[in-house]
């Protein structure tokens, strides 16, 4: 077991004996690290954090820093588990991606869901003892699928409704307050902490060599221990996923995830889901109990998607409640396959975010992993029905 | 070549851009213009293209 976020230690003795002071470095030996280790982003979308740490500041702007815990995502519950057992590795990184960027304009983003204790004790431990007096200013996302985006983010922290915004100004060149704003999940940060103390070498020590290093992934569903663990990038599902019932696939990345066979040999990588279509996203991972009708199941994610749009773009507000609606009575039997499809077409890549890209994700993956499923709905009969 | 994009966040679908300009835009069940990222407006539209930005009441309708 490679557990180095996981392990850590609440309290500050702990953490300072087991890690040290903070470290410093510059913008681009951090940068330089970064990239040497392969770190990506843990908030789903992978996106290399050299390129983020990179594109932020210079020309003497005032830069802002936020940890990012927002964790919309109902079915992950790794950001909160993380602040939980080791809130200073976070806080570490948010001090150590601050200095490198010469900016004290900190904020941590909290998500509905967690609980905000351990993260307001380490503060005032870090403050306390003057291990880290630079100042932390703490928000509460709300409890909604889109509070997590980064415009939405820098909504919540300037005191807007947190709602995804349009792309045309980008969050790292005009942010919070319109400065130049580097938004890192948590999982990133406490990661970036450790590249930072000990080296692209030992960050590499763990994981595949095309995605290092290890991850928190939430498992759910029909197993025998759900909850949050870390692992590295390669591991085989069969390692995560110990059914606890029969089980007919994984919904792998969430709600906006893609359905895959559980094939224990399936590496947990981007690379080894890639076959399926599928990508680990936010590290979710649930497994759904073959006795229940996936389809059925699936309508309910929908639905849920469809009540979760912000309301700010046309074809999102008024097509994801009618794709819900319309999968939904696909899956009690009636023929909307095309309607469906139609409703699908006219809602993707038309928002100011990837939410319905991200429904119409599912939905499609859903009609086609379980095609057999659709077919036996129309014909009147459930192949769950059939298992025991 | 100049493109045409919309502010998702803006657009209330009044509909005016399709009307304007059919031969890019049309409504969808809902009366919002059907397009998907940034479209490349050709030449000889670029004029009605430049008077369905100018039309939109909501400034939703951009050229870059």
């Amino acid at each position: 077991m490679t557990r180095r976020l996981l392990d850590g230690s609440p309290d500050l003795t702990g953490h300072r004996r087991r890690h040290g002071p903070v470290p410093y470095h510059g913008k681009d030996a951090l940068v330089g690290a970064l990239e040497a280790a392969g770190l990506t982003g843990r908030g789903g979308a992978g996106f290399p954090t050299h390129r983020k740490l990179a594109a932020v500041g210079g020309a003497g702007r005032r830069v802002v820093v936020v940890a990012n815990a927002a964790e919309g995502e109902p079915a992950s519950a790794k950001d909160r588990a993380l602040l939980a057992a080791n809130p200073h590795l976070v806080l570490d990184g948010l001090r150590i991606a601050a200095d490198a960027l010469g900016t004290r304009a900190l904020h941590l983003y909290l998500g509905a869901r967690a609980d905000s204790g351990p993260v307001a004790a380490a503060l005032a431990e870090r403050a306390g003892s003057g291990y880290d007096r630079a100042g932390v200013a703490v928000h509460t996302a709300p409890d909604t699928f889109v509070a997590g985006e980064e415009s939405a983010v820098v909504a919540a922290i300037e005191g807007r409704p947190p709602v995804p915004a349009d792309k045309a100004r980008p969050v790292f060149a005009h942010g919070v307050g319109g400065a130049p704003t580097l938004v890192l999940n948590v999982e990133t940060l406490a990661h970036l902490a450790l590249v930072a103390r000990y080296g692209p070498a030992w960050f590499r020590a763990a994981g595949t060599a095309d995605e290092p290093g290890t991850f928190l992934v939430t498992v759910g569903g029909a197993v025998r221990e759900p909850g949050v663990r870390e692992v590295p990038y390669g591991v085989p599902l069969g390692d995560v996923v110990i059914p606890a019932a029969p089980v007919r696939a994984v919904l792998a990345g969430g709600y906006h995830g893609t359905w895959a066979p559980l094939d224990p040999r399936i590496p947990l990588s981007r690379a080894g889901l890639a076959a399926y279509g599928a990508t680990p996203g936010a590290g979710v991972v649930s497994a759904l109990d073959a006795r229940r009708c996936p389809l059925d199941a699936a309508a309910r994610v929908v639905a849920y998607l469809a009540g979760q749009s912000a309301g700010q773009c046309g074809p999102c507000l008024n097509g994801l409640p009618r794709l819900a609606e319309t999968f939904g009575a696909l899956a009690r039997g009636h023929p909307q396959q095309g309607e469906v499809a139609r409703l699908a077409g006219l809602v993707a890549g038309r928002g100011a975010c990837h939410h319905p890209d991200g429904a119409v994700r599912f939905v499609a993956s859903t009609l086609s992993f379980f095609a057999d499923d659709v077919a036996a709905h129309l014909a009147g009969r459930c192949v769950a029905a059939g298992v025991r | 070549m100049r493109t045409l994009r919309i502010d998702w966040t803006a657009c209330d679908g009044r509909g005016l851009c399709a009307e304007l300009l059919p031969e890019l835009l049309a409504a969808d069940d809902w009366g919002y213009p059907v397009i998907r990222g940034a479209v490349e407006v050709p030449a000889p539209l670029a004029g009605h293209a430049e008077r369905a930005v100018r039309a939109c009441p909501r400034r939703a309708l951009r050229l870059a």
